[in-house]
């Protein structure tokens, strides 16, 4: 094992103070953006993994507004749905308001333990209208109690003003967990805002929130897990909304037959807003999925430019110390231990940029804490960070160190 | 060469987002954004505050905008919602379609310099007369008549003829401003008609407009008014509180005094109309570019470093501290503007790439000559800066002792 001259390389290192101080900031930087930037990577990421709960592959939706003399939009649901459900391919079809991940259309209510409660138990809570058909629309797994049943299901007028709540409702495991903790939730009963309870009947495993980046005013950070299932169906002046899920494979063939059957059956409206649910999954986090790709393509840059500021300053220090170099060739340094010396030096370099980016790793990720409501950087990302800048470091100045070993021992006496 | 490359990126990045950050959040009618305000007060629920920062709802209900609009006589303002509804002609080769319109009174196209291409809006009379008038957008035009001057045609919708008294022409703010609530930076609507046509009707609002303290799911009525002086701006604040303090006598507004008169830039921060995302690239970017700026130095460092043979020569030969330091000067000028160059290359690259991700960012991520000059610029001044110092330690090198090294 070669001892390694740390003190003569740590000395030398300080007295070029000016591109040490340099190269030494250029680290403690790009390691404080790396660290946050992937964190904030894989938070998106993580977020963008989710399940919504619902048969994502086999779902679509579709709007249709009516605008004729005599439109009467609850036969029109009606006739509608007897037509989606006598297609080949479809497997059910319901009608709905909203759905998870498409936050163009979502409906919230606050949840009230009690009707005497001032302060919601839970605020912004999702509800989703829809009939006895709607669980296996959506394809959300029943894990506890029932299903609706037909006589349960009534109507929504958004016109209306006297809308009230049902007796019966479904409710999500996590809202079930927040409202009763610990507790079986069939059975029990929850009010929404000014209104009679209602009673659990069921609980199913997961059907997310339609808005999937809501947070509201009590800040539950499980707020997307929470959701309400009613059976109403709901309709909004002459229009109306419907989710159909088809046979496993079937749903872009079912889609267009879909769309003619119901334009055949009544030309007097509207079919709009006619998407796929892979197609609401991408818009829902477009923004995450375009924030991350940036953030990736400034991280590689980052890396990009630091390697060659450290390849550009390995190269200068190289060429200042040529007759350093050849004075210990001479004395009989091999080419390897030259090559140790460079890489010794530059892993120390980092070393000590480490250290102050350290803190600025930790100063920005407190900027991103208090202006993005980023969480607390990990520790592991920043271990990672210094491994990563260690291995940049390596692999920069290695080209300089093997041109630096290759510097002939005759050079230093000629020199000198 | 490296020095070039590491700028260009910096300053790419930086312009790239620094663009997006710009566009979105600029002021999107100078002239008169100023005096332009927006209407808001609390007529929440009494115990519960509307969220968590104190603000008031966004906007107005029914009865408090109309109230308001009626009494004060003190100039232009626009009363307004939005709505949606299915608009067809009669040409069977035209297929119905689902549009977005917007009920308001006819200052609403004066208010915020609306273009017509053809005719004009509704006259002012006709506001309260809930007459069957509507105006288009261009795109509506297009896609209902061809784009023709359809001026006393006819469009059909909510099971009416409505006329057709003016096209607007090339409207497209980058930001919808006047409507912050329904889509930032969504298309404005395809047609308008005047408010109380569209109330009397009920297009798009509850049927029953019973007095709401919580607004849950009732249409948004919006109220803009133009306030040209600080006086008039003082006044309109008097007159709200007169108003709300009525209210509250009788019964309805029992929240305490949160009157809210935004201008339009002012309201469009309190609405994040730029959003986080952008706000945390643009940070970034800075950061970065500081990263290559402290790499450029090192660099030119190193580059006089190894030209100090070259230099001494020179000084041998009698140049002047200064000279040697101008010369270096204006190379680390020429090495920044070239940076900027790539750099602008690189920023068109990269605000591509912004358009392709972020699909309703088209209006807010493409530049103009000024942004562009501005970067070129910018890129020069920041080099200069960067190079000052490796350009003084350049001059700083000794005619003897170089020659004798060699």
């Amino acid at each position: 094992m070669m001892r390694l001259p740390w003190r003569p390389i740590l000395s030398a290192l300080l007295r070029n103070r000016l591109p040490l101080t340099l190269i030494g900031l250029q680290i403690a930087l790009t390691l404080a953006m790396i660290c946050n930037v992937l964190f904030i990577v894989s938070e998106r990421f993580a977020l963008m993994q989710r399940a919504s709960g619902m048969d994502e592959a086999n779902t679509f939706t579709i709007t249709t507004t009516a605008f004729g003399e005599h439109a009467s939009i609850t036969s029109i649901i009606a006739e509608d749905l007897r037509t989606l459900r006598s297609l080949p391919g479809v497997q059910s079809a319901a009608p709905i308001v909203s759905v998870p991940l498409d936050d163009d259309v979502s409906w919230t209510e606050d949840v009230y333990l009690g009707s005497d409660q001032q302060s919601p138990t839970s605020d912004d809570v999702a509800v989703y209208f829809t009939d006895d058909q709607g669980l296996a629309t959506y394809g959300a797994d029943l894990i506890a109690g029932r299903n609706f049943t037909a006589e349960e299901v009534g109507t929504r007028d958004a016109d209306n003003d006297a809308n009230k709540w049902p007796s019966s409702v479904i409710v999500t495991k996590a809202l079930a967990n927040h409202l009763f903790p610990n507790d079986e939730p069939i059975g029990k009963q929850f009010n929404f805002d000014k209104s009679e309870p209602s009673t659990i009947v069921g609980v199913i495993d997961r059907l997310q929130a339609p808005d999937p980046h809501h947070t509201n005013v009590s800040g539950d950070p499980d707020l997307v897990e929470y959701a309400i299932l009613v059976p109403q169906v709901f309709y909004q002046t002459n229009s109306a909304r419907y989710l159909i899920r088809t046979a496993a494979g079937r749903r872009d063939e079912v889609v267009a037959v879909a769309t003619s059957a119901l334009a055949a059956a009544n030309a007097e409206r509207t079919l709009e807003n006619i998407l796929t649910f892979s197609q609401i999954r991408t818009n829902a986090y477009r923004s995450d999925l375009a924030m991350m790709i940036i953030l990736c393509i400034i991280v590689v840059a980052l890396l990009l430019v630091t390697g060659l500021g450290i390849v550009g300053l390995a190269n200068l220090w190289v060429s200042q110390r040529r007759t350093q170099i050849g004075v210990r060739r001479a004395l009989g340094a091999t080419r390897g231990e030259i090559v140790l010396h460079f890489l010794t030096e530059n892993f120390l370099i980092t070393s000590i940029g480490f250290a102050a980016g350290s803190l600025f790793t930790y100063g920005l990720n407190l900027w991103l804490m208090r202006q993005f409501h980023e969480p607390l950087l990990p520790l592991d990302y920043v271990l990672f960070g210094y491994v990563v800048m260690t291995l940049l470091g390596q692999i920069a100045v290695m080209g300089p160190a093997v041109s630096a070993s290759h510097v002939a021992p005759a050079t230093a006496a000629r020199g000198a | 060469m490296l020095i070039v490359v590491g700028i260009g990126l910096g300053v790419s990045a930086c312009m790239t987002s620094l663009t997006v950050l710009y566009l979105m959040g600029s002021d999107p009618l100078p002239t008169k954004s100023q005096r332009l305000h927006f209407v808001q007060i609390d007529n929440w629920d009494e115990l519960d505050a509307y969220n968590s920062t104190g603000d008031p709802p966004n906007q107005l209900a029914y009865q408090d905008a109309t109230s308001l609009f009626n009494t004060w006589k003190g100039g232009k303002q626009a009363v307004m919602y939005r709505f949606g509804l299915p608009i067809q002609v009669n040409d069977p080769g035209v297929h119905p379609f689902t549009a977005a319109g917007r009920a308001t009174t006819a200052d609403f196209f004066s208010l915020f310099d609306v273009p017509f291409q053809y005719g004009t809006a509704w006259d002012k009379a006709l506001d309260g007369a809930h007459a069957r008038v509507v105006v288009l957008d261009a795109l509506a035009n297009e896609k209902l008549f061809g784009g023709v001057d359809s001026v006393g045609r006819v469009v059909h919708f909510d099971n009416s003829d409505f006329t057709v008294v003016g096209v607007l022409g090339d409207w497209n703010p980058r930001v919808k401003y006047y409507d912050l609530d329904s889509g930032k930076l969504s298309r404005p609507e395809s047609f308008y008609i005047p408010f109380s046509t569209a109330i009397e009707r009920r297009l798009g609002v509850s049927k029953s407009f019973a007095d709401t303290l919580l607004l849950s799911e009732n249409k948004n009525f919006g109220l803009w008014v133009e306030l040209d002086s600080p006086t008039a701006l003082a006044d309109y604040r008097s007159f709200l509180d007169a108003y709300v303090e009525e209210q509250h006598r009788l019964g309805r507004l029992t929240r305490p005094l949160n009157n809210r008169l935004y201008n339009v830039v002012e309201l469009m921060q309190k609405r994040h109309v730029v959003s986080r995302d952008t706000e945390a690239q643009s940070g970034l970017s800075i950061l970065f570019l500081a990263v290559c700026l402290l790499n450029a130095v090192g660099l030119m460092l190193a580059k006089f470093t190894r030209k100090s043979g070259e230099i001494g020569v020179r000084r041998a030969l009698g140049a002047s501290r200064n000279q040697i330091f101008v010369q270096h000067v204006i190379e680390t000028g020429i090495v920044g503007f070239t940076g900027g160059l790539l750099g602008l290359a690189l920023a068109e690259a990269g605000l591509w790439l912004i358009r392709l991700l972020y699909t309703d960012y088209a209006r807010v991520a493409s530049m103009n000559m000024s942004l562009m000059l501005a970067t070129l610029a910018v890129s020069v001044l920041i080099s200069v800066l960067a190079g000052l110092y490796p350009c003084w330690r350049a001059s700083l090198f000794e005619p003897a002792i170089q020659v004798k090294a060699q």
